[in-house]
């Protein structure tokens, strides 16, 4: 009987059905555990479904490898759904136009904030140049920042994990911030979400509202943008002045 | 359904060519979400189809980034030395960030406008 049961694990730990069967099963425990707690920021569904896959993959000695092999396909749909953000961002096209300074000037505060004060915090604490360097396109999604963090002299796979907690943290702290700060507007808290956590800020941003939505899209991608521009001489004149 | 999701499909791809063949430093999918972007504008309009499928795909949209975040196993190790800088840091940039962009925009901007629930 244990045998058999090897037999069979052995065969769905080859294949991509289990990871992603697992995948789906993970989040659908995590959107669940959210909606039952009211949309509540703290029960993030991203973090939940990757603790939950963290813990199984451990315990089952999975590699990440083997795991993202059925993952994949999920994986993959991040492409298309980026480019489906442009059309939230068509239906509200009337307020975005009509906030355009707000928009411009909140980008530019924003995408300087989240540079400047990751490295001199960090710096203040005492970590080394090189994770200074990885922390500093930490705001923007994956693929920018490891590219900035490969130009830069920081660790690209660094940066990839400081990215994913940086989403997780501002999905997770936003509403505690916007609503001490009492900015109630839907336009204002999903761009600047979309500035400090990219693209799974937005996904909370979605959830809530498509005003939100489409602001913290249009975030995430002009921050993208600003931030491969900016980093290369902000983060070499940073460290220089140390 | 099949329609909206080639449109979203050849968009990618055109993005992709784009943002390789111009070394542009943009991902190809945030170009190909400018470019349907733009052709939205032009066209005047979403279709119900594309409206629909976009609604589906982006309403599960923290689906899409559990796998890349299950990654992060692979690569706590590298957090492990310095792990309370990263995470003081991190905690302090992103609300810091977050109470900037808020700031600003609500400096620069006239009429307190807009109604609805928010995140």
């Amino acid at each position: 009987m244990t045998q058999e049961i090897s037999q069979i694990w052995v065969y769905l730990s080859a294949s991509p059905l289990l990871g992603l069967t697992i995948t789906l099963l993970a989040y659908q425990a995590a959107f669940a555990l959210y909606r039952r707690s009211g949309n509540n920021p703290l029960a993030n569904p991203v973090l939940i479904a990757v603790f939950i896959l963290v813990l199984f993959l451990t315990l089952t000695a999975t590699s990440y490898e083997t795991y993202f092999a059925g993952a994949q396909f999920v994986h993959f749909l991040l492409g298309p759904a980026t480019v489906a953000l442009a059309i939230p961002l068509y239906t509200q096209f009337k307020r975005v136009r009509s906030m355009l300074l707000p928009v411009l000037a909140g980008l530019l505060a924003g995408s300087l904030t989240a540079i400047v004060s990751a490295v001199l915090v960090a710096r203040l604490l005492g970590a080394s140049a090189s994770t200074q360097l990885s922390l500093a396109p930490k705001s923007v999604t994956t693929p920018i920042a490891m590219g900035i963090a490969e130009r830069i002299g920081g660790i690209p796979s660094l940066t990839a994990v400081l990215v994913i907690v940086t989403g997780i943290l501002g999905a997770v702290g936003a509403r505690f911030v916007f609503d001490a700060m009492k900015v109630r507007d839907p336009a204002i808290r999903g761009f600047a979400i979309g500035i400090a956590s990219h693209g799974i800020g937005t996904a909370r941003a979605f959830q809530v509202n498509e005003q939100s939505g489409a602001f913290a899209a249009l975030a995430m991608g002009m921050n993208g943008a600003l931030t491969a521009l900016l980093v290369p001489w902000i983060a070499a004149y940073l460290i220089n002045i140390g | 359904m099949i329609s909206a999701l080639s449109a979203l499909l050849v968009f990618q791809l055109a993005g992709e060519v784009l943002a390789r063949s111009l070394n542009l430093p943009i991902p190809g999918p945030v170009i190909g979400m400018l470019m349907l972007f733009v052709a939205l504008v032009l066209r005047g309009g979403t279709g119900d189809e594309l409206q629909s499928t976009s609604q589906n795909l982006l309403q599960h949209l923290s689906l899409l980034f559990v796998p890349a975040g299950t990654g992060i196993m692979v690569h706590l190790h590298r957090v492990s030395d310095e792990w309370l800088p990263l995470l003081i840091s991190l905690l302090l940039s992103t609300l810091g960030t977050l109470v900037v962009t808020a700031l600003v925009m609500k400096l620069c901007q006239r009429s307190p406008a807009a109604s609805g629930e928010a995140p």
